[in-house]
């Protein structure tokens, strides 16, 4: 088992170094002078464009800029933002806190209203699951920013309730946290719903049962473990689709986070800021996948012996 | 006379559109064991279900009493239901690695029990899981009780399955078809395992479509038939002089011995010194044998005897690493256990047949008349083309199975445990038709089951298996008469019912015909 979680991890090393080449592979393909390209939008002296050179050493040939550029995302310098003049890591690094905070409290408020209402509405009468999954399709139908906005119409501007903008307490948390974590729980639901009702057919259920558990109880203790490796599954790919929700939120919201910070790089065309992100996502997804891989081992007995 | 642990009378049971149930009465007292047999979709799980308040919330439950331990539970609630449950009735289902939770060490699911009635208090459960596994005979409890379900072997499960059931010492345990899944020498132990219970005074009510499993273990009998209880009376008198037409036609079906006078013909399969490893396990250790045009060899074993790679090696699924096998694959079919499965579920009979003569080179023109004439050859008729696999009984599939397999006009078809997924009574109709197809096409058949009987009835020739060699092969009188390997004679004294039955004369044997030939047909060529 040992063996397995580090042919894991070293296979995720190879992901990231895939996610380096191609990023530097992107700043080289676009068309333009690589120079111009760094800079985007704005102006620089010619000063400053003679540093740049020197920074990336684009005066060397193309070999000798990949294996600096490798040397320097590992030793952790991702680059300058010129736009932003600082370095990129500084520049993710203020951003990251609030957008790890929104994205963690969602998936977490998202995690465990699926669950219960999974427990609650698999295999109950007909009209019970009917609501909730009418319910769940207009929750995944809307889409996110339009959730956003109409949560901040009604319970911010009309209702003034939360406020509108901002990243102060807790308070400025709940509206943001309901519009990324709907879709989310939405998707869960179903398919935890539809996972339940297959395991509450097996006869180890009906086992349970005849020992004098009750059906809150099967439910709990030996349903709800059989269905958590394809919901540990569609979580990992879930994170994906927050990050992306994340990016209309926070611009919603006016909340400062790495979504605003991509949205106004990729606006201003602030190359190095966009490549630190694009990195920073192959980290994400990296670590949601081995994090989910090694999950499997501790829900299911039996993928223990397969490696 | 005592108190019965539960007596139910005119017991009715509907779901919506199904009355499943229609006045069953029965009373099982304490230290006596009942039996209830029948086919499925008798009624018979739904009755036994009923006792413990478990048909579900579709099902309306009426009965003239309900009454557990002289109790009347016709008006429990859920929670009452609950107390009685694991702690006055204990209830084991088939299939244990299906019945144990997968994710949960064992012990857990036994500790289960105690827990739920607090049978015992907290520090003492994992020494009374341990106790209980050594009562059902499970050899080093203490390892045993942390493995997970699919690491132990079928028997091993089996048992500790039948532990979680006793571990509150119920009054009364429901064993649902407990062997079903099992070997036949596993089957055994667990009968075995039962018939202590019984004589230490746990009253048993048993559930089987196998009258020769209950034959050995039940003091009364009663044959469910479409809900009703069309037969009921002590063991004895209702195996030995059935009263009702359909007790008598699942006496019968009980494959026996095979009065078989086939002529060989020449070698179709010619298997030599047949070595197949997988990942250093070998499966098959060094298999040789033949088989002659228009006879049938049977091959024996348990799971994991090598049987199913012994039939990929022939049908050229597999390549051997050493020997050799001479077949022509061009004739040779095959017909598996489950026909479903096999069976592209969207495809109508039609195109799964059509699909087959295309295979065996009818021409398009031919293929709709040659379609009905194999239906009618495997009795059925032109209705069937246009359904669907799930639409149709086990019996029909299997029949279309066969129908498939002889499209291409084989004269080899291995025959792999294909009636193993089938209702008795069906069974004995599934083999009538392989037998009678072998006498009229000349047809040799490769047929591998785990069922002894099925094997006896069917084959010329046998060769037992066991952990990939041939420990004996021969005629199949010699080998079911004189068997000279003790693996053989542990595998027939294995078999319920007794009829094969030579080391323990205090079981009860099966009375019927002596000898059974119905099943077979006069011969061709």
């Amino acid at each position: 088992m040992i063996r397995r979680i580090l042919t894991r991890l070293g296979t995720s090393v190879l992901v990231l170094w895939g996610a380096v080449t191609v990023s530097f592979t992107a700043l080289h393909l676009t068309p333009g002078n690589v120079v111009d390209v760094l800079i985007g939008s704005s102006v620089v002296t010619p000063e400053v464009r003679a540093r740049i050179i020197a920074d990336y050493g684009l005066d060397e040939p193309l070999v000798v800029q990949y294996a600096t550029y490798l040397g320097r995302v590992l030793r952790g310098d991702l680059g300058r933002s010129y736009q932003l003049h600082e370095p990129v890591v500084s520049a993710i690094g203020a951003q990251l806190g609030p957008s790890l905070q929104l994205a963690g409290v969602s998936l977490l408020v998202a995690v465990v209203v699926s669950t219960t209402l999974a427990v609650l509405t698999a295999r109950r009468r007909p009209w019970i699951r009917g609501l909730s999954s009418g319910l769940e399709l207009v929750g995944v139908s809307i889409p996110t920013f339009w959730t956003a906005i109409l949560l901040l119409t009604i319970f911010s501007f009309q209702l003034g309730w939360f406020p509108a903008v901002g990243a102060d307490g807790p308070a400025a948390l709940v509206l943001p946290v309901i519009a990324v974590a709907l879709p989310i729980t939405t998707l869960l639901t179903q398919m935890m719903r539809e996972g339940l009702e297959l395991v509450l057919e097996q006869p180890f259920v009906l086992t349970a049962r005849t020992r004098g558990m009750s059906d809150l109880g099967v439910r709990l203790r030996h349903a709800l473990r059989h269905v958590l490796v394809p919901t540990v599954t569609l979580i990992g790919w879930l994170v994906g689709l927050t990050v992306g929700a994340m990016v209309a939120v926070e611009q919603i919201f006016s909340r400062p986070g790495v979504g605003q910070l991509t949205l106004t790089a990729v606006g201003g065309k602030d190359l190095p800021i966009v490549m630190g992100v694009v990195l920073l996502t192959a980290v994400l997804y990296v670590v949601v996948n081995v994090v989910v891989d090694l999950l499997y081992l501790l829900i299911d007995p039996r993928l223990r012996g397969a490696a | 006379m005592s108190i019965p642990v539960v007596e139910v009378t005119d017991l009715h049971v509907s779901f919506p559109g199904v009355h499943a149930v229609r006045g069953v009465s029965l009373a099982v007292h304490p230290g006596e064991c009942v039996a209830v047999v029948g086919e499925s979709g008798s009624g018979k799980s739904v009755t036994a279900r009923t006792l413990l308040g478990l048909t579900g919330e579709e099902a309306t439950v009426t009965a003239g009493r309900l009454a557990i331990e002289g109790v009347d539970a016709s008006g429990f609630r859920e929670r009452q239901w609950r107390s009685i449950r694991g702690r006055v009735i204990g209830y084991v289902l088939q299939d244990a690695l299906v019945s144990l939770d997968a994710l949960r060490p064992v012990g857990r699911e036994i500790a289960e029990t105690l827990k739920l009635h607090r049978a015992a208090p907290r520090p003492e459960i994992p020494g009374r899981v341990l106790d209980l596994l050594t009562e059902v005979g499970v050899p080093e409890p203490t390892v045993r009780a942390r493995q997970y379900p699919h690491e132990l072997s079928g028997g091993l499960r089996q048992r500790a399955l039948i532990a979680s059931a006793i571990a509150c010492g119920p009054r009364l345990l429901i064993a649902d078809e407990p062997t079903t899944a099992l070997d036949v020498t596993v089957q055994a132990q667990i009968l075995r395992l039962l018939a202590e219970r019984k004589q230490a005074g746990q009253a048993l009510l048993l559930i089987s479509h196998d009258l020769a499993v209950v034959a050995e273990l039940a003091d009364r009998i009663l044959v469910m038939k479409d809900g009703v209880v069309v037969e009921d009376g002590p063991a004895r008198r209702v195996l030995g002089a059935p009263e009702h037409a359909y007790t008598k036609s699942l006496l019968a079906a009980v494959p026996r011995p095979g009065n078989r006078t086939t002529v060989p013909g020449d070698v179709v399969i010619r298997a030599e010194g047949l070595v197949k490893a997988f990942k250093g396990r070998t499966a098959v250790d060094g298999v040789s044998f033949e088989l002659r045009a228009g006879q049938t060899l049977g091959v024996v074993g348990e799971s994991g005897s090598g049987k199913t790679t012994t039939a990929r090696l022939v049908l050229g699924l597999l390549k051997p690493d050493r020997g050799t096998v001479e077949v022509d694959r061009r004739q040779t079919q095959v017909v598996y256990q489950d026909p479903l499965s096999s069976f592209d579920p969207r495809f109508s009979v039609r195109r799964i047949i059509d699909e087959a003569l295309e295979v065996g080179g009818t021409p398009r023109h031919e293929r709709r008349r040659r379609a009905v004439e194999l239906l009618e050859q495997v009795g059925l008729d032109e209705s069937v083309l246009d359904r669907r696999p799930l639409k149709l009984s086990g019996g029909q599939r299997q029949r279309v199975a066969i129908a498939r397999a002889l499209a291409p006009r084989p004269r080899v078809i291995v025959c792999d445990e294909p009636v193993s997924a089938l209702d008795v009574s069906i069974q004995a109709q599934v083999l009538d038709l392989l037998t009678g197809l072998q006498a009229e096409l000349g047809l040799a058949y490769l047929f591998i089951s785990h069922h002894l009987g099925v094997v006896h009835h069917v084959s010329d020739h046998v060769l037992v298996l066991k952990d990939g060699r041939a420990v004996e092969s021969g005629d199949v009188h010699q080998i079911f008469t004189a068997p000279a390997d003790p693996y053989t004679r542990e595998l027939l004294a294995a078999v319920p019912g007794g009829h094969h039955d030579q080391t323990d004369p205090s079981r009860r044997a099966l009375p019927g015909r002596e000898q059974h030939d119905r099943l077979v047909r006069p011969q061709v060529g």
